[in-house]
């Protein structure tokens, strides 16, 4: 049985939808940085009371706590989240392909051994925390047009050969950054792979601010082509006769996408499974039309990962599992679960 | 060659090749304003091509072609888009929308309302009533995936038919559509030349062909065999040679209806 839908978007119903997902968002960005003992708290909460006479007057430790650890982790988790959810969205309607996402595409692992070579070059240290940003950025585009190029088979793009590309992408880059920590000394090894495990600890706001303009000016830009999106579902052919500029629209969101995924492994490591699980959870809610789905998507998306670091951060307290491992053990089931309904209904996304 | 001034299609010598494989080879003709006009061929005989060209989806590699004395190939999309609507041979979405929302985004050229670019309601009003004239109405909240083939092809002449556009060029608009409904779509189109609207309809069904086409195009391994009328053209021998059989045309009794049926 199908559940009901609107035939089509009406104001109304993006209003709401939006409405939903801000309250959302807020309720896990000002609740989630309470959870997880502080000084003077109970029950693994921070003293609310001891936060409040922080926010008034002489700041306190859980004043402190609050806005100068947590709150940048978890904004800067949100950041990630409704990044790497919105490119989820735009790559799986341009490749087709329901199984596209940065991590499976191998975007986020081109990102992440250019970061590395970054450091391991020692360009951070001549050039700035931007330097691993930048690295980032062009690993991840180097890898998109590898991925695609690999993957298309004249014009078209089709779901096997690409992600076979996809995959031959991730591990080649894999090894790669394995080589370069081969080849490190014990000093880098240390600061590669703290930085390669990923996770939002030691996030700090002038270094959030840094990674979250790029990837708010991505997401404007993706919003921008929602309605390309939607038509580029059915193909470029299909989209340019309706009066999409296709090679426009596709450009527009890989670029867009490549950004966001620069930022968020610059930011946080390559962390896996959000681009693919919330636009599935987000269109099975609300329909594929991207001019509701995509906003929802990144509102989702960004509770998502606020939600799954704080479930890292107090879950073997006081122990910290970087965000990434939380997402994979999420997602992994819940993929499956998505994939099982799917067959028990008989049709797949993507095979029709 | 000066182009008619009531041509919304003109093609002058088009060719196209794939490699070393020619598929389009000199083919001329023109289209005007309110007309209905068939290509057939057998399967290969570079149909499809030809109308992709006429899209603007395919550059040709030789001669010209223009749609409303613009070059389609180069021609902004959403300007085209508003004058030439293009119903592709194959259509699959990769998400299951609803048909109404395939159907509006038809609607995509005449631009949307805010940064997200939603339908006002000129777009939901064309949406139905484009709808209303293939009968899929009664379709419209049902999922991409829950419909039929024949259901699937009258949505997107319904997507075609709500982008209002002056030439509608349709690659086999009525396969996989049952007798009746295929019937209704030739109607519509032929009812839609009173207002100027001119189709150019890629078919194998040469009994809608000759009965509401003005003019036929047959083309054969990429060459243009005959362009005419179909009462004129259908008999000639080429063109029986075009099809690889004898063809025998008729009238029905009583109506006088042509129909058209291989005699081997």
């Amino acid at each position: 049985m199908t559940r009901a839908r609107a035939s089509h978007l009406s104001r109304r119903r993006l209003a709401t939808a939006i409405t939903v997902g801000l309250v959302v968002v807020i309720a896990a960005l000002v609740v989630c940085p309470l959870i997880g003992a502080g000084p003077g708290g109970d029950l693994g909460l921070l003293d609310v009371g001891d936060l409040v006479r922080g926010a008034s007057g002489e700041p306190t430790a859980a004043w402190r706590l609050y806005t100068f650890a947590r709150l940048p982790r978890a904004v800067a988790a949100c950041v990630v989240g409704a990044g790497l959810a919105a490119a989820g969205c735009a790559l799986q309607s341009m490749l087709r392909n329901p199984l596209a996402e940065p991590y499976t595409l191998g975007i986020s692992s081109g990102a992440a051994l250019f970061a590395v070579l970054a450091i391991r070059l020692g360009a951070d240290r001549v050039l700035g925390s931007g330097a691993i940003d930048s690295a980032a950025f062009i690993g991840a585009a180097a890898a998109s047009f590898a991925v695609w190029q690999l993957g298309r088979v004249g014009r078209n793009l089709p779901p096997a050969t690409l992600l076979l590309a996809g995959v031959t992408v991730a591990m080649f880059c894999a090894a790669a950054s394995m080589l370069v920590l081969y080849t490190s000394d014990f000093a880098e090894v240390y600061r590669i792979v703290g930085w390669m495990m990923g996770g939002l600890d030691y996030t700090l706001w002038p270094a959030l601010v840094e990674s979250a303009v790029p990837i708010a000016v991505s997401l404007v830009a993706l919003l921008w082509v929602a309605r390309d999106l939607n038509a580029l579902a059915a193909g470029a052919d299909a989209a340019a006769s309706v009066g999409v500029i296709a090679q426009r629209a596709m450009a527009i969101a890989f670029v867009a996408s490549a950004i966001i995924v620069g930022a968020s492994v610059s930011l946080a490591g390559a962390v896996g499974f959000v681009g693919l699980i919330v636009p599935h959870a987000a269109r099975a809610v609300v329909g594929p039309d991207h001019r509701v789905m995509l906003p929802v998507s990144i509102l989702a998306g960004g509770a998502f990962l606020v939600i799954a670091d704080t479930l890292g951060r107090v879950a073997l307290a006081p122990r910290e599992l970087p965000v990434g491992i939380v997402t994979a053990l999420m997602g992994g089931p819940f993929f499956l679960y998505v994939l099982y309904r799917e067959k028990s209904r008989g049709r797949m996304w993507g095979a029709m | 060659m000066v182009a008619d001034e009531r041509a919304v299609l003109a093609a002058s010598g088009l060719g196209f090749a794939y490699a070393e494989t020619t598929i389009l080879d000199g083919v001329t003709f023109d289209i005007a304003a309110g007309e209905l006009c068939c290509i057939v061929g057998q399967s290969g005989a570079g149909k499809s091509t030809l109308l992709r060209i006429a899209g603007g989806l395919l550059s040709p590699g030789a001669g010209t072609v223009h749609t409303f004395g613009l070059d389609p190939a180069t021609a902004r999309r959403r300007q085209l888009a508003r004058r030439l609507a293009y119903l592709p041979q194959d259509f699959s979405l990769a998400f299951p929308f609803t048909v109404t929302e395939v159907v509006l985004m038809g609607r995509y050229a005449h631009r949307g309302r805010g940064f997200l670019g939603l339908e006002s309601s000129a777009d939901r009003d064309a949406a139905q009533a484009a709808m209303a004239r293939v009968d899929v109405l009664p379709l419209a909240h049902r999922r991409w995936t829950d419909i039929s083939g024949g259901e699937r092809r009258r949505a997107l002449l319904a997507q075609a038919f709500c982008q209002h556009a002056e030439l509608l060029l349709l690659d086999e608009p009525t396969a996989a559509l049952d007798p009746a409904h295929a019937l209704a779509v030739m109607t519509a189109l032929s009812t839609g030349r009173d207002g100027g609207t001119a189709a150019v309809c890629v078919t194998h069904d040469l009994n809608l062909a000759a009965r509401f086409a003005d003019r036929v195009l047959v083309l054969a391994a990429g060459r243009q065999v005959a362009w005419g009328p179909p009462a004129e053209i259908l008999a000639q021998p080429e063109v029986q040679h075009a099809f690889g059989v004898p063809l025998h045309m008729g009238t029905l009794p009583g109506s006088r209806l042509p129909f058209v049926v291989p005699a081997a």
